[in-house]
This record gives C-alpha cells, structure tokens and sequence, in this order.
C-alpha cells in the first residue's frame, strides 16, 4: 500500500496470563501508517487484552513492543498517549458536564498566565473540529450531542494527544447508519493523515468497508493475518470460529411435543418492550433472535420479573401466575442466566461452591440451608457433567476463564431443577470449546423435558438448537420461524426487514 | 469452612493478638495473674476481656452490615439511646428486666429505621446512619432530660458491674453473644448470603435472595448489639451520660473489624476474627496503660497496628500468596457422564 517504511507499531511475541488461562499466547501484530487494521475474534478470543497489553493497562508478560522501531513499555495508559497511541471506547470516556473544547484540551488547556484562555481555547476547538467534519459550538456541553458527535470529539482528543496510532475499541456500537457513515469519514480523513488505525468492531459489514487488512484471534492466539482486498468474508469466519459451528452440532432436533407449560400473553413495558406473546410446550427450545437493543435481554428479564412489567399474562401450567420479582419466578421454577456474567451472575468473591448452591439456597430460605453433604454432591456433580474446569471448589469464582464461569451459572440453576430456562446470550465471550459444549447441554436439557427460551446474536447457533426462532425488532416481535424456515438467512432477513439495519455476524 | 479454613483465616489475628499481649507482659510481668478475691476473678486480662466487652458487642452487628458493603456509623449513639431509655425506665420504678427489653427494643428500632434507609429508600450507608448518629444524642439527652441519670437498681447494676461464678458479667454477655451470633450464621444460610449480597447485589437477587429483608436484619442486629452494649455500660457507672456514653465507639468497632480482616468493600466476614479484633484493640489500650506511655501513644500505636495489617491482608499480598498455592487444573474426563442423576 505504501512505501514499505517500517511499520507505525510493531508487537512481537505478547503473552498475558491470568490464573488458570492464558490469555495471549506469543501474539504479533503489525501496524502501518495510513493503514485501517481490523482486530477480529470472538469475544474473549483477547483483543480487548491485546489492546490493554500495548496501552499499559496491563502489562505484559512477555514480549516486544516497537513503535517507529523504538522500543517501548508504556506502564500507565497516559504514557502510552504520551508516545503516540491513543484509544477510544464503545462508551465515550470523556465528562459529559464539561463542554465539547474542555473535553477537548482537559488537561493541556491554552493558558494566558494562571487563567484558562476560554476564547482561544474555543476558537482551537472549533478549527479542529472542522478537520473531522463536524461543526458544532464547542462551548455547548458535551452532553447535549449524539452519541456519535462525542465519539468523534473522543476521537479527536485522542488524536490531538497521541497522533501515531488509534485504536478504536467498538466505536459502532451503539450507532445509527448515519452515525456510522460520519464516523467512517473521520476515520478516513485520519487515515490520510498517516496514522495507523486498529478498528474493533463485531460487524464484519464494516470491517469490509473501511478497513485494509485484519489480524484474527482466537484463544489468544493469531491465527492470520489477512489482507481484506483479497479475503472472502466467509474465509474471515472461517478464521474466526475456527471450524463451521453450524456443521458440528447441527443434530436432529428432538421434536418438540409436550404440554403448554408457560403462556405468556400481551408482556410489555413502555420503553422496553411492545407486545410480547408465547406459548411454550414443555421440551421446546426457542430462540429469540435481534440485534443488540431489539429487545431481547428486555424480553428475558420482564420475563423472569427482574424487571416488572406494565403488563402481561403469565399463565403457567394452566394456572395464572404473578411475578414481581426473580423470587417469585424461582419459586415457579424459572431460571435466567444473564447477560452480562459479570454484573448480574457471578458473585465473583464467593467460592464456586457457594455460587453452584446460591439459587437453591435462596429459594429453600436462610433458614434453612442446604447440608454440606449435599452441597459437596451437587457441585462436584455438576463439575463434573458440565467439565467445569477449576483447581478446586474453593476458589472464588471471578478467577474462571469466561466459560466455567457460565457453566457453573447454569450449574447455579441446573441445580434448582427448572422447569423453564431462559438463557441470555449464553456462549457470549467464552472460548470455542466451551461454546460447542454450551450448545450440546441446549440439546441434552431438552431432551429432559425442559423447556428453554435462549436469546442469542449467533444464528447460526439459533439455527442449530431452535424448534422455533421469535424474531424482534425495535423491541417488538416481528416473526416467528418454525421448522424448516429456521435458517441463518431467513433470521437475517426478518430482522434486516428494515433497511437500515446492518447485518449483525 | 471447614477447621482448617477457619483457623487459617483468623491466624493473622491470633498473632497479632499473641503479640500484643506478649508486649503487655513485657512492659508488667505478671499481667497474665489471675486471682480470685471475694469471688471475682481480678487481673489485667480479666480487664481486658471486661473493657473490651462494648467494642465486642458493637462489632457483631458492624461485621455483618460491613459484609453487605454498608458501614453503621450510629451504633455509639444508639448505645446513649439505649442507656438512658434502660436508665429512665428504672428510675420510673419498673422491673430491670422491663429496662432492659425497653432498651433492646429502642435498640431494634434504630437498627430498623437505618435498614428501612439503606435496603428501602436506597440512602447511601454511610450517609442514612450519620443521621442517626447526630440525631441520636439529642434524642438520649431528650430522654434522659439533659442530666446524667443515676439509678441505684441492683438488677441492672448487675449486669455491668457484677459477677457470675466470679466472672464479670459483661464478659459472660459478649461471649455468649458473640459465640451464639458466630455460629448462628454459618449454621444458618445466613452468612452466605449476607456475603452474597455484599458483594453482588445485582446477581444475588437475581439470584431468587430477598436482599431487602436481610439488609434490614444485618442493621437491626447492629442495633441490637449498641443497645446491649449501651445498657452495659450505663450499668457500670449507674448512670445514663447521653453525651458521654458510646462516644466514638462506632470508630473502635469499625476498626476491630478491619482489624479482624473484613473488608469494607463488604463480601467474606469472620465474626470471631472481628472479636478477636476487638480484644486486641483493648490489649493495645492496656498496654498504654501498664507502660506508662502518655495515652497520646494509643492512637499512634492503633495507627500503627492497622497499617501493618493492612499491608498483611492487601489484595496483592493476597493474590501472590495465591499465586504460589494454586496448583495446576485437574484432568477432566473425555466422556460426559448423564446430566439427570437424583440429588435430592
């Protein structure tokens, strides 16, 4: 692409354990000015540690960071902008309170003696602002632009400051198209002016469009590095996952042929979901597919009643049911694995033992409590069906790789007996391996009798373990798939019924 | 926890403790002589045991509302409430025993109007007990109508200058107490969820656990236990000092917690530690006494323990210490055995 000078960034050989997994495992990565390099891999396949590693939040434990063929250790995430390389989130760290050009120049303020030079101060910003192509007050408060508006003045300090490489860590996230398009056009600009650009992101669409060339990880290793102009987007995924998830566990679906167990009719809270209806036969696993914001995390948890709902019929087991909170939903025998693991599942100080046993216990009351005899029964049976892998059932739970954490969530409610799980997001940042695993227990629970609901980004996992895919959209159920219908394609194409949306991978 | 678990976690303690009363021999030699005269035991451990019985008392509840990441800063007042309602009561004539539960129940109340700001109205800790520790010395001096109210029962004297089987009988209370409340929790699930709770709010009621209901409990039981203490310590001086009584307890009981290796970001808690805790805060005070140091040296002195078991007890120390213990992951067989397997 250009004169090949040395390259902008160049790491070499970076490994990062934690206790119990290694987290990178003798990465390398190369970056080159004017060059937009994508980072892929699942999640928890070690970009965000990759990032971390090379801007000093974590130090390495091995290996070599050369930038400009310099070699350095940044230890602090300011030296690191200090020597040129710059980062930008998904959630925009800048103070929403202070306006556009303080965030812009926090900490470097033009001064005229001991006094912030407010004027010249505004004028820079405003100037440099046009350079992105944006054209805002900068004496307005941050808070009063989009999201996107903030991502690019993020991007600018962050540039103004470092000026060599930028790396965007999922600026897209929480983006409309439009918004996309302006973000993508600063970022262009910036590659004009030489910088080298990582780009994070989980929209394989944008990867395609703006960036050059892509290092795929997986379990923290590289396994390619890629020039775009010349890769497929199949082969990507390819890299990505490793072997075609879809092809391995696409086993005959038991049929689904039980009782109603659950009826749910009418479910909705404004603002977080429209009008939601479900019968589910005991036996039956169904999907609920969306982008992130469709929806379905809000449809899991009016479900379960952590979050309670304006209003909505449950009928289970012919009876009408009431739940204004998780106890009474646990008391039905309901279960929900969260989202986010890390906020809402684990009780990360607690050993694994006392985090298998939580739900039960809670459900059988303080008083009283599980016997140890019993206690030591279900974890080690559960350790031991689900391959939890740990050093023993002592140790707090936080020190888990991402996938033993989730199967001693599910082993949590396993061991409550339910007879209605709803998983959300359940193979998300875990590794591949625990991923096919995850997906085989979907299978083994249902052939029990259970009945499951799984929200899920991955279709092609949706596709392999769903008697019937619910479909949202802007937080409203647009589709139901049944049978035959249930194929990545026709989930893409109901939710991309609407032309704005990018297709989610 | 098994025995070994438990005398690992508080090792630190007995060490400390084992210390400190080692410089306290140092400094007078026959400081572990215990005697019997006119049927009470006398000696300088005796006296710690006796002095340290309100700091003992206020660290039961402190641990427990310190596990669920709350602090309970009015504990020092609710003892002044509790003295001059148990103080008032007799001097109106009743029975000491109708003092006393009138104290506990002052005490509860307290305890339930703190757990109904933080578990209800979501009121920071730190923030919803600071109004009862201001508040609550006006209220004991409304109480006890701006003097130090003196009784003359025997009954409630008893209980905290008298002796049972030549024991003082405050040192009787906060070990039965403190043993009763150590095991109840982990007989019970209680302590497990209360740590629960403390650590992860947000998983743990997801979780199916009533987390409101048991943060009103932990800071009733903290209540309870300033107002035990609070009679006590009325009892011994006969009399009700509503400005006096309690006056910066709250501090020696977060301290001896700390001491006792909780952290104040709530999780993990060991009652027995906390006690110990506390005996060793009183050991200090002891030996600043025997040695002849001025008292200024006490607060030097504490200063001094808490960052040394700070140090002992920072994450780090901790995660290196892991580092060298954990061992490799086990084996893990290939084949999968079947999932429905009866537990119950």
């Amino acid at each position: 692409m250009t004169d090949e000078r040395r390259p902008m960034l160049q790491a070499k050989g970076i490994s990062k354990f934690f206790p119990g997994t290694v987290a990178l495992d003798n990465v390398d990565l190369t970056l080159h000015g004017g060059e937009i390099h994508a980072l892929l891999g699942e999640n928890g396949a070690g970009k965000s540690t990759l990032i971390k590693c090379l801007t000093g939040v974590y130090r390495r434990d091995s290996g070599r960071v050369l930038l400009q063929g310099k070699e350095v250790d940044p230890t602090l995430t300011h030296h690191s902008q200090r020597l040129g390389i710059g980062t930008v989130y998904q959630e925009v760290n800048l103070l929403p309170n202070l306006t556009v050009a303080e965030n812009l120049y926090l900490g470097r303020q033009p001064m005229r003696g001991p006094f912030v030079d407010r004027r010249r101060m505004n004028t820079q910003a405003r100037d440099t602002l046009r350079d992105y192509g944006i054209q805002i007050d900068p004496a307005q408060p941050l808070s009063t632009y989009s999201v996107a508006v903030q991502q690019v003045v993020a991007i600018a300090r962050a540039v103004e400051m470092s000026g060599k490489v930028l790396i965007l860590d999922e600026p897209t996230a929480s983006l409309d198209h439009e918004e996309v398009q302006l973000l993508f056009s600063v970022i262009r600009r910036l590659k004009d002016r030489r910088l080298a650009v990582v780009f994070i992101t989980h929209f394989l669409d944008q990867v395609f469009d703006i960036c050059d060339s892509a290092t795929v990880l997986r379990n923290g290793q590289v396994v390619g590095r890629v020039d775009l102009a010349t890769t497929s987007r199949n082969d990507v995924i390819t890299l990505m996952l490793g072997r075609q998830l879809a092809a391995q566990v696409r086993a005959p679906k038991p049929k689904a042929g039980g009782n109603t167990l659950l009826q749910i009719e009418g479910l909705q809270k404004t603002g977080m979901l429209n009008r939601f209806d479900l019968s589910l036969n005991e036996g039956e696993v169904v999907g609920l597919a969306g982008l992130l914001g469709s929806g379905r995390t809000e449809t899991a948890n009016l479900i379960f009643g952590a979050v309670k709902a304006d209003q909505g019929k449950l009928t289970f087991r012919g009876k009408e049911i009431q739940l204004r909170n998780p106890r009474d939903a646990v008391a039905q025998g309901f279960a929900l694995c969260p989202e986010d693991r890390k906020t809402d599942g684990i009780v990360g100080e607690l050993s694994v033992r006392d985090n298998i046993i939580l739900a039960l216990q809670a459900r059988q009351g303080w008083m009283r409590k599980v016997r140890r005899k019993k206690i030591e029964a279900i974890a080690e049976h559960y350790v031991r069906t689900l391959d939890i892998r740990l050093a023993n059932l002592d140790m707090p739970i936080r020190l888990l790789s991402g996938g033993n954490q989730q199967k001693a969530l599910l082993a949590r409610w396993l061991a409550t007996d339910p007879n209605f799980l709803i998983l959300d997001e359940p193979t998300r940042g875990i590794d591949i391996g625990a991923h096919a695993e995850i997906i085989a227990l979907i299978g083994r629970l249902q052939q029990d009798g259970m009945a499951l609901l799984v929200a899920s980004s991955e279709m092609e996992e949706l596709v392999a373990y769903s008697n019937r895919v619910i479909v949202l959209r802007d937080r409203t159920q647009v589709k139901e798939l049944v049978g035959e219908e249930i194929t990545s394609d026709n989930i893409i194409r109901a939710i991309a019924a609407d032309p704005q949306v990018e297709a989610a991978v | 926890m098994t025995r070994n678990a438990f005398l690992r976690r508080i090792t630190p303690q007995l060490i400390i403790l084992a210390i400190v009363l080692g410089l306290n021999v140092l400094v007078f030699p026959d400081f572990f002589d215990v005697e019997m005269k006119n049927g009470r035991l006398f000696g300088n451990l005796i006296d710690v045991l006796n002095r340290g019985a309100p700091t003992a008392l206020l660290c039961l509840g402190m641990t427990l509302v310190i596990a669920t990441k709350g602090i309970d800063l009015s504990v020092g007042a609710v003892m002044a409430i509790a003295g001059a309602t148990a103080a008032s009561l007799v001097v109106e004539g009743n029975h000491w025993l109708v003092a006393v539960l009138g104290a506990l129940s002052v005490g509860a109340l307290c305890g339930l109007w703190n757990g109904f700001l933080v578990a209800f109205l979501r009121i920071q800790p730190i923030v919803a007990t600071l109004v009862l520790m201001v508040a609550g010395r006006g209220i004991a001096q409304l109480i006890t109508e701006g003097t130090i109210l003196t009784f003359l029962d025997p009954g409630l004297i008893h209980l905290g200058a008298g002796t049972v089987l030549g024991v003082p009988t405050p040192v009787l209370i906060w070990l039965t107490l403190g043993l009763f409340v150590a095991v109840f929790v982990r007989r019970t699930a209680l302590g497990m969820l209360i740590e629960a709770i403390g650590i992860n709010e947000a998983s743990s009621r997801l979780a199916g656990i009533n987390s409101r209901v048991l943060l009103v409990c932990v800071y009733v039981v903290s209540g309870i236990g300033a107002a035990i203490a609070g009679v006590i310590v009325a009892a011994d001086i006969q009399g009700a000092d509503a400005n006096n009584a309690g006056l910066w307890l709250e501090l020696d009981a977060i301290l001896a917690v700390v001491i006792g290796g909780n952290s104040l970001l709530g999780g993990r808690f060991s009652i027995v530690a906390s006690l110990l805790g506390a005996m060793i805060i009183q050991s200090v005070n002891s030996l600043i006494l025997l040695s002849g140091m001025p008292p200024e040296f006490n607060l030097i002195i504490k200063a001094l323990l808490i960052i040394a078991i700070l140090v002992i007890q920072s994450p780090k120390v901790g995660h290196l210490l892991y580092i060298l213990r954990a061992s490799a992951p086990q084996p893990h067989p290939k084949q999968l055995p079947p999932l429905k397997e009866n537990l119950r």
